[in-house]
């Protein structure tokens, strides 16, 4: 069966030719045409997901949500936009003007070229990079300087601070996100996001399951959403990096950082869960974007799940939890998975993925039965009886002349 | 005719050429900061139009999302400093600017002579992958593996220093 969408950019290639176009130059008018067909798809989908977010919130907190505009509510996001577009643009007295205007555009456009890797369905794909993995990685880099911007140029001390968070936080998770993005690079064989996706005959969340949540738990810090939202902790920071920003400039970072969670989602069913594979997909290809979309949207639910229902992390832990326990565990299961890759090599399929699992669920056995240790050994002199004025111990030393037990000025 | 590889090309020649010069010029350190990631981005682009494209994510992801954001983040630290006060040249400008003129004529003379400058890119490139070569090249004991280890014994060091530096010495605290 035909790519609709192949079909159409044959056409326009045959029409460009007629009209006397040269192949080089064809080739740049399409893929500039592919690069605003799917910028404009993705952002139309994120009007869709401010809906989606406020509806699954509202459940999460036994409200209806909006449900007064169109069905079900379907329009309110639109009327949001109308209100957000029509709010007063301000500037804070001594912004840096044109880092200040550049900084959301920075936000969500380095959301929007995330997508350029990410194959959506097997005959439909951005670019076929052979360093694919690395350039999630490189892209993510520089979404971090989007914040950074705003919050320098905000002249404003509490998006200073948010800033200063984000950067703490977003370069200590990258260590653990990168080290277990090679996890999926080892069993595929491969750094081409396209070609991880064809090597998952067994998904991989099922031979490297370890690998997998480490991702998801890393990505949820990289976007800054709860627990991990320090950046902008409403009782702390105000909004930290976006407390200056009104209007649609306050809308594209919240627009950026709604389509950033989908992003993830869509990443995390890529690498993870076999992205467009599922049933007849060999038969019509333009099914995998369904597949594609059904996984992503179930791991956003779960990522608004964690989002709406713990709280957020205590700075100091955040950073612990990052050097002390994910990123020696990141370690860990890299070195298992590359190892039992070549001892479980010669198995046959079945005896390689219960190996596999096993090896991920004695690893995690050990990281949890180890930070179970540590945490008793830190809790032990808290937990040791201290020298305390109790009424009965007062009482029954009245009479000989001293205390028992040293007072706390000695 | 002009392709558009070589549009391209001199479009963002000239966007890396200017942005590199901000960089001297800004008076504002943290647009000198911003400047500089503009024109590594630059450079990044010419990697993807040589073909390059590993050497591009990873000039992205040292260049930009770790040195340039360091940069930056210790300039935030220290946001009273950030404008430049007083002469922003060295009084030997011009001598520089000889020499970085006379360096930019050897290179382009020497560019010329050479025989290949009107060979299509195409016919440079390998047919497999050449990512693959570079990494079996820094792994095999007849090629890199020596300087590749010697490298990464050097970072480890740098980490233990940096840590040994950083650490908190309990009997000096109390």
């Amino acid at each position: 069966m035909l790519n609709p969408l192949q079909f159409v950019s044959t056409w326009l290639r045959e029409l460009l030719l007629s009209w006397g176009f040269s192949p080089g130059w064809i080739a740049v008018i399409l893929a500039v045409l592919g690069v605003i067909l799917i910028g404009t798809v993705l952002l139309i989908l994120d009007i869709f997901l401010v809906w989606v977010e406020r509806k699954v919130v509202a459940r999460f907190q036994d409200r209806l949500g909006p449900n007064r505009l169109g069905p079900f509510g379907l329009f309110q996001p639109v009327a949001d936009i109308i209100k957000l577009l029509i709010k007063e643009d301000t500037t804070p007295a001594g912004a840096d003007r044109f880092i200040y205007n550049l900084a959301p555009i920075i936000a969500l456009a380095t959301v929007l070229l995330l997508w350029a890797v990410i194959p959506f369905a097997p005959d439909l794909l951005g670019s076929d990079l052979n360093v694919g993995v690395l350039y999630l990685v490189a892209v993510g880099a520089i979404s971090t300087l989007g914040i950074i911007m705003a919050g320098y140029a905000s002249n404003n001390k509490y998006a200073l601070l948010g800033a200063l968070r984000t950067v703490a936080q977003m370069v200590a998770y990258e260590v653990p996100m990168v080290i277990t993005l090679l996890v999926p690079v080892i069993l595929a064989r491969s750094m081409s996001v396209s070609r991880i996706v064809e090597a998952q005959s067994v998904w991989f969340v099922v031979l490297a399951p370890l690998a997998a949540l480490i991702f998801l738990i890393t990505s949820i810090a990289e976007i800054g959403r709860t627990p991990f939202d320090l950046l902008e902790a409403e009782s702390e920071i105000v909004a930290g990096f976006h407390i200056e920003y009104s209007g649609m400039k306050f809308g594209l970072f919240y627009a950026g950082e709604l389509l950033h969670a989908l992003t993830i989602s869509a990443l995390i069913s890529t690498l993870f869960l076999g992205g467009w594979r599922g049933p007849w997909v060999e038969q019509v290809p333009l099914l995998g974007l369904v597949y594609l979309f059904a996984k992503a949207f179930f791991v956003y639910f779960i990522v608004m799940w964690i989002k709406y229902t713990l709280p957020r992390i205590r700075i100091d832990h955040m950073l612990n939890f990052n050097w002390k326990f994910l990123t020696p565990l990141a370690l860990a299961v890299l070195l298992v998975t590359a190892v039992m890759d070549k001892v479980l090599g010669t198995l046959p399929m079945w005896g390689y993925v219960v190996g596999m699992f096993a090896a991920n669920a004695l690893v995690a056995w050990l990281a949890l039965y180890l930070s179970n240790r540590y945490a008793r050994l830190a809790r032990q002199p808290v937990a040791e009886p201290r020298p305390v004025a109790r009424a009965d111990v007062v009482l029954s030393t009245q009479g000989e002349g001293r205390p028992s037990h040293p007072s706390p000025t000695s | 005719m002009i392709t558009s590889l070589q549009v391209i090309f001199i479009l963002i020649a000239a966007a890396t050429l200017g942005a590199a010069l901000m960089v001297v010029i800004a008076r504002n350190l943290v647009h000198a900061a911003l400047w500089l990631i503009a024109a590594l981005f630059g450079i990044a682009v010419m990697y993807v139009l040589l073909d390059a494209g590993f050497l591009a994510v990873v000039q992205v992801v040292i260049y930009i999302g770790a040195i340039a954001i360091l940069m930056i983040f210790a300039l935030m630290l220290t946001r009273r400093a950030v404008r430049e006060e007083g002469p922003r040249y060295h009084r030997g400008w011009g001598w520089a600017f000889l020499l970085a003129l006379a360096f930019f004529a050897g290179l382009s003379s020497i560019l010329a002579f050479w025989p290949g400058i009107t060979t299509n890119l195409r016919d440079y490139l390998p047919s497999a992958d050449p990512l693959k070569d570079l990494g079996t090249a820094l792994v095999s004991p007849d090629a890199f593996v020596l300087p590749f280890e010697l490298a990464s014994v050097l970072l480890l060091a740098a980490l233990v220093g940096a840590i040994y530096i950083a650490w908190e010495r309990k009997e000096e605290v109390q």
